[in-house]
């Protein structure tokens, strides 16, 4: 038979009236979220959106952050949820270069939960923020029944002083300047994924779960000229890179030879059918400055052991606002999307 | 369509899935070897959902590189 | 990884890539029939490296754009039902079907899980003695064995909760289908590497003797792409028409023998709607009698069910090669990946998703 053309046929498009989970994956479904919902309800800092939000008081400049915590399984290879919930909101602190102060956190906890996991989970967030220097000083807990959640959630919000004369923040991203990583990627995401079900595979690599706001510290306090800074937890490099391409208005280049990816975390991107650029990483930061510091900046970050791996990625360019591309290891160029939510493993 | 991941074999149990572990670099997955009655431990194979397909033949591997070498060797120079 | 990197490696790429330029001395269109090599071919560029004599088509495999709107209604009524378990391969998960899709399922309740292989999934039927597991066998003959597989061993253990709803589709009869169609554009195939490792070579060769093409099974890496592309243009350019196998390393004529009894053992030849082009007769794969206990479709009366495909879209075009995906007037536009108009635009391997997050250089404008 010969197909008719014509009588081909697609499905209806899809609009979603419920929540999805790719509306919390870190791609263009939870934008559409943030930009559809939260932002026209709730209203937007004049100042751009970044991982915390700088406000003034009493002459100080306070940054201010918050973050939910969800990982499933709790523990996993190279961390908890404990130690996660306090390095992740003391780096969003460092995102805007700021100096962690203080914490609080809040539990929901379902019934049955057994109390030594609990207890565990607790000496891990007591551990990590004696890591960091900074104390938790508040808190909430509330149970509900079984059924309503998964073990327990952590939400943690986190307050930093900015020194003086510190401007960390999309916005200052301008052609010219360097993209860093400060260590290789996607160890987090890869490490979550060995032990979920139905996935699960033997493999040497760790959460990078840590803090960076030390290395942050480093960079500023050496009077690097910072632009921004960003971590790139969900979506991993490629959505952090189209983020702030979009928010500063530039063009983006990042060289695929340039990006340090671990052997095993490059293997098991291979058998799952991801791509390494969109893994999550917690233990990471991008940092953004005028390409002639750059060779300094690395020097800065290599000297501590979480920068060992730091390296330059990419430039940030003349060009359509948002488009980042990719310079292939063949020197082909092509482009570095937005997911639309989480990456998924593939057959094909 | 099919993604296929080259991989060594480590160890592998008789029976009827004939189940064994395969080494991606430092990656090691549990895979059937039902269909690779001869392959044995040290060879390599490409796996599919969970399955090794064929065993890889190294020496063919090697043939696409002399192939080039050939290709250039015809020319008299590099492009 | 070793058979892998080296693929990659860019002074190969380009010693092929100026090969090919030398070859070549008139235009031709090669299609590529598998979706891993097209999202190889998009992600590495491997277009830009090509003389402009060369152009690519994107073919019709990819598992999850050919499966039709029908099946996946049936996979969204299954999946709905109280005390199944449903398993798949990931990236079917957005595939919608005529009102929604998985996730959606899921996010009402529905217990759906994305599984690496099939034995995962009869795996979880063992754990689960209390609950109904069903695998969404979907996938070309590549996938064949290990779906076979994981009934085959289901019904040695005797697991009474486990079924699979299939959608298996064959390569050949949709090869067969593009070149007898009146408004054909390929010169040559590049058949898909993994396909002929479980089914060999053989089948391919009255296609090419009957419709004067040249065939060449081909691998998925750079490297391999475009020795794949140099061994078709020297056939066009010597006037031959013969089937060539650029993967020897895996590929033998006759194909996996275990692997095609153990398909003949579990499954027949079927007739299968392929979603944007059709029905094409003995085109799919379906479970034997002998094995109809493992027929999800049967095991919860799905069989009727299934919307109609609706004319929104033109990616049956796409998957014969006779609409270029930046072609289309949705694309980028009211299809994108978030909201796709097709399949071609959902799975990570269909043409219109591969140039959406690789090749389209203009912006986008909001749906």
């Amino acid at each position: 038979m010969s197909p008719d053309p014509f009588a081909l046929a697609c499905p209806r498009p899809l609009r979603h009236d419920t929540v999805q989970m790719a509306h919390g994956g870190g791609g263009r479904l939870m934008k559409e979220l943030i930009e559809g919902v939260f932002l026209p309800a709730l209203g937007t800092d004049p100042q751009g959106l970044h991982d915390s939000a700088v406000v003034e008081a009493g002459g100080a400049r306070l940054a201010f952050t918050t973050d939910g915590f969800v990982v499933h399984p709790r523990r996993f290879p190279g961390g908890d949820l404990g130690e996660l919930a306090v390095y992740g909101t003391v780096n969003d602190l460092a995102m805007a270069g700021a100096r962690p102060l203080a914490l609080s956190a809040a539990f929901i906890l379902e019934e049955g939960l057994p109390f030594d996991e609990l207890a565990g989970l607790v000496a891990s967030m007591k551990a990590a923020a004696d890591r960091c220097g900074v104390r938790i000083v508040t808190g909430d807990t509330k149970v509900v029944d079984r059924g309503k959640a998964d073990g327990a959630f952590i939400t943690t919000t986190g307050l930093g002083l900015v020194p003086a004369g510190v401007e960390v923040h999309p916005r200052r991203v301008r052609p010219g300047d360097a993209v860093l990583v400060t260590g290789d990627l996607g160890r987090h995401g890869i490490a979550v994924m060995s032990v979920r079900e139905g996935l699960a595979f033997e493999t040497p690599i760790a959460s990078d779960c840590g803090p960076v706001h030390h290395l942050a510290a480093a960079l500023l306090d050496a009077g690097l000229d910072i632009h921004c800074l960003r971590d790139p937890t969900r979506g991993g490099l490629a959505s952090v890179l189209n983020e702030i391409a979009t928010a500063a208005g530039v063009a983006i280049e990042a060289r695929e030879d340039a990006v340090p990816v671990d052997e095993a975390v490059a293997a098991a991107c291979e058998i799952l059918g991801l791509d390494p650029l969109y893994v999550a990483c917690e233990g990471r930061m991008v940092a953004f400055l005028p390409g002639a510091q750059a060779e300094r900046a690395l020097a800065l970050l290599r000297a501590h052991p979480e920068g060992a791996g730091a390296a330059v990625v990419g430039r940030v360019v003349e060009g359509p606002a948002g488009r980042v591309t990719l310079r292939t290891t063949l020197g082909t160029a092509r482009l570095l999307d937005l997911l639309s939510g989480e990456q998924l493993p593939r057959i094909c | 369509m099919c993604l296929g991941v080259p991989g060594r074999i480590l160890d592998l149990q008789e029976g009827p899935l004939r189940l064994g572990r395969v080494a991606f670099g430092p990656t090691v997955k549990e895979v059937s070897l039902a269909c690779v009655p001869e392959a044995i431990p040290g060879e390599w194979v490409v796996v599919h959902a969970g399955l090794a397909l064929e065993r890889l033949d190294e020496a063919e591997a090697r043939r696409v590189f002399e192939s080039l070498a050939e290709l250039e060797a015809g020319w008299g120079e590099r492009p | 990884m070793k058979f892998v990197d080296e693929y990659r490696d860019g002074s190969a790429a380009r010693t092929l890539a100026e090969a090919i330029r030398r070859k070549v001395t008139r235009p031709w269109t090669l299609m590529e029939v598998c979706g891993g090599q097209t999202h190889g071919i998009v992600r590495y560029g491997l277009d830009e490296l090509l003389p402009p004599e060369v152009s690519l088509l994107h073919g019709p495999g990819c598992p999850v754009c050919v499966t039709p709107v029908a099946i996946i209604d049936q996979a969204l009524a299954i999946a709905a039902r109280p005390g199944v378990t449903f398993c798949s391969f990931g990236d079917m998960l957005r595939v919608p079907g005529s009102a929604e899709d998985l996730f959606a399922v899921k996010s009402r309740g529905a217990d759906v899980r994305v599984v690496y292989s099939p034995l995962d999934a009869l795996a979880l039927a063992r754990e689960l003695p209390g609950r109904e597991v069903v695998f969404f066998a979907v996938g070309f003959e590549t996938t064949a064995p290990a779906n076979a597989l994981a009934v085959a061993q289901g019904e040695r253990e005797g697991l009474a909760n486990f079924s699979i709803l299939v959608s298996h589709v064959r390569v050949p009869p949709a090869l067969e289908a593009i070149l007898a169609s009146p408004r054909r554009r390929v010169d040559g195939f590049l058949a898909a590497g993994h396909v002929c490792a479980v089914m060999g070579t053989e089948e391919y060769v009255p296609l090419a003797a009957k419709h004067r093409v040249p065939i060449v099974v081909t691998a998925f890496e750079p490297v391999d792409l475009l020795q794949g592309i140099l061994m078709a243009v020297s056939q066009l350019e010597e006037g031959r028409a013969e089937v060539e196998n650029q993967y020897a390393r895996l590929v033998q004529a006759g194909g996996n023998r275990p692997a095609q009894a153990l398909i003949g053992e579990v499954f027949q030849g079927v007739d299968r709607t392929w979603r944007g082009i059709g029905p094409i007769p003995d085109s799919g794969l379906g479970l034997r009698p002998a094995y109809a206990a493992f027929d999800a479709a049967r095991r919860f009366g799905v069989e009727g069910v299934g919307g109609p495909e609706s004319a929104a879209c033109q990616s049956g075009l796409v998957l014969q090669g006779l609409l270029k995906p930046m072609d289309c007037p949705a694309f980028g536009k009211a299809c994108t990946p978030d909201h796709p108009l097709g399949a071609t635009m959902v799975s990570a391997e269909g043409a219109c998703a591969a140039y959406f997050r690789y090749r389209r250089f203009e912006p986008v404008e909001a749906p």
